[in-house]
């Protein structure tokens, strides 16, 4: 599935959601329980993501040259949105994830549902995200 | 205080437009006073009136608005020092809140009496305005800033105070109720102490001013900042308090005008205080509408808002304590209505994040007090701050709400 396809699901599935913030909550928390568990050896210093008001850590690393990312949180809520930027770039190459415009969050709300203070730490998280790609890309050529 | 008139909690909602709405579906519940209260039509009012009909720059103008606006800006000083029993009138310096008077000691009183190894005495409940300012003053001096610690209830440890009081101290400043915890300390008897030492005492009332009566002739501080956006007045507008002597030997805060006597390219001479302190067109129509705020808090009576915010804190710990995991922080025994708490497992932000949901507004986080949370070994906490407006069934309904929320964190 293209990045543009698994953006459109997640719309999808919160526009079922109708607005309602104490069900969008309760679903923003079971897709972080579905998160894998990071090794602790990623939860430090090294790791966190700054600029996120609550703490994310995250690791990332290739498998045939698709990136992939696994990553936890301190919060519940927080790691229920990092789960839905996983789902998004996970397993694309460094080039697609550097490449594409990541737009679900403002399309489902996420102003809304976590506030602008909150949104700045979503944009730390796919900056973030974009910079272990940029890293992993030299890697991929070195490789080849 | 016994302006008391007979009212009721319902009839004082009624002044406060915001509190009548719905918040993401639920009916709004404000528990974040300690970060800044709502607003009672009267504050509205005198605000939207003021712009309406009588804005002009104040002082020296000769038109009629001018003198008006001039009459309504000084009518606030005489009123902010009644409400706090200054001596005199002109001992009210207007600022933008509690920070600034705060820094406007350090830089104007601290820089130019201070020296190399002096001693300035803080404490362990501060908030970062009443910490970082000190520090700053520290740096350019070379004073050395003190801290009084706290016991486990969160009450300062006055036998550990009296050792650090030598004569090295030069500056005590102190919260007379803490933002985190609800804490009252004895201010009266800290200053005392303090002068006993020979120090000048600085009282930060932010968290006092909406719950509290303020008599700095009575607690004989030095200095008193309080804002006006925490007792029901405006943001962006707050008074210091300083003894007539201390306020004429300081230096000026800022340069501008306002402040000056007269100018030449060779030499400056400063104004009169207050308004040596009030650099530049000050904030006009909050100054103006801090009077209405004033005179709500008088209509109700500080006995009336003690008695209701004393039940509320203790509603507030029956139905609060029993939830599962529950950790509350600051029981000492003196107390504001302030509910600061954890719940095991559950991270503030997820609390914060769910209470919202529900209509519920707390804070969460480490409220400006990190060394605080770091004595206490936490990040933060989540914080419900009671006003005036409350209800015992809003607590109700909140705690209901917290139930509801560690059941989702305990499946």
């Amino acid at each position: 599935m293209s990045i543009e396809a698994k953006q459109e699901e997640i719309i999808e599935e919160f526009s079922v959601l109708d607005g309602d913030m104490e069900m969008t909550i309760n679903y923003i928390m079971e897709l972080g329980e579905s998160l894998p568990e990071l090794d602790d050896k990623y939860r430090n210093e090294d790791y966190i993501v700054k600029g996120c008001q609550s703490k994310v850590w995250m690791h990332a690393y290739l498998n045939n040259d698709k990136v992939k990312f696994d990553a936890d949180s301190n919060t519940a809520i927080t790691k229920g949105l990092v789960s839905l930027l996983i789902r998004v770039l996970d397993g694309e190459t460094p080039e697609t994830i550097m490449e594409h415009d990541i737009y679900f969050p403002e399309k489902i709300g996420m102003n809304r549902f976590i506030g602008t203070q909150r949104s700045n730490g979503f944009a730390a998280m796919i900056k973030q995200m974009k910079l272990y790609a940029l890293a992993l890309s030299s890697k991929t050529k070195t490789g080849a | 205080m016994s302006t008391a008139v007979s009212t009721s909690v319902e009839q004082i909602r009624k002044e406060f437009p915001v509190l009548h709405q719905e918040v993401n579906g639920k009916p709004l519940i404000y528990f974040d006073n300690a970060a800044t209260a709502q607003k009672p039509k009267a504050v509205l009012d005198a605000l939207s009136h003021y712009y309406e009909y009588d804005n002009a720059n104040i002082h020296r103008g000769i038109h009629t608005l001018a003198e008006r606006a001039t009459s309504a800006y000084e009518d606030t000083r005489k009123s902010v020092g009644k409400f706090v029993n200054a001596n005199e009138t002109e001992e009210i310096i207007f600022t933008k809140g509690t920070t600034e008077g705060i820094n406007l000691v350090a830089q104007a009183y601290g820089r130019k009496f201070l020296k190399d190894g002096d001693e300035i005495i803080i404490s362990q409940l501060e908030h970062h305005s009443n910490i970082v300012p000190w520090q700053i003053l520290a740096d350019q001096t070379g004073a050395v800033v003190k801290i009084i610690p706290i016991n486990e209830k969160g009450e300062l440890l006055l036998e550990e105070y009296r050792k650090l009081l030598s004569e090295k101290t030069k500056i005590l400043a102190v919260n007379y109720i803490s933002n985190s915890l609800g804490t009252i300390n004895p201010v009266k008897e800290i200053i005392s102490l303090a002068h006993d030492a020979g120090a000048v005492t600085l009282i930060d009332a932010a968290q006092a001013a909406p719950h509290h009566p303020l008599d700095v002739q009575d607690i004989d501080c030095d200095f008193l900042a309080f804002s006006a956006h925490k007792m029901y007045g405006p943001t962006g507008v707050g008074a210091l308090y300083g003894k007539r002597r201390l306020l004429e030997s300081m230096d000026p805060y800022q340069g501008g005008g306002e402040m000056i006597k007269e100018v030449t390219f060779e030499k400056t001479t400063y104004n009169d205080i207050p308004y040596k302190f009030e650099a530049g067109t000050p904030n006009i129509a909050d100054v103006v509408a801090l009077k209405a705020a004033i005179e709500f808090i008088q209509s109700i009576g500080y006995t009336f808002i003690h008695d209701h915010e004393e039940l509320l804190l203790n509603h507030a710990n029956k139905v609060l304590l029993d939830i599962p995991g529950m950790t509350p922080y600051g029981q000492a025994s003196e107390k504001a209505s302030v509910f600061s708490f954890n719940i095991d497992g559950v991270h503030p932000f997820d609390i914060g994040m769910w209470l919202d949901a529900k209509g519920i507004a707390v804070r969460t986080g480490h409220h400006c007090t990190q060394p605080l949370m770091d004595w206490l070994r936490i990040e933060g906490t989540v914080r419900a701050s009671m006003a005036i407006y409350n209800t015992i069934e809003e607590l109700d309904i909140f705690a209901e709400a917290l139930k509801d929320i560690v059941k989702k964190f305990k499946k």
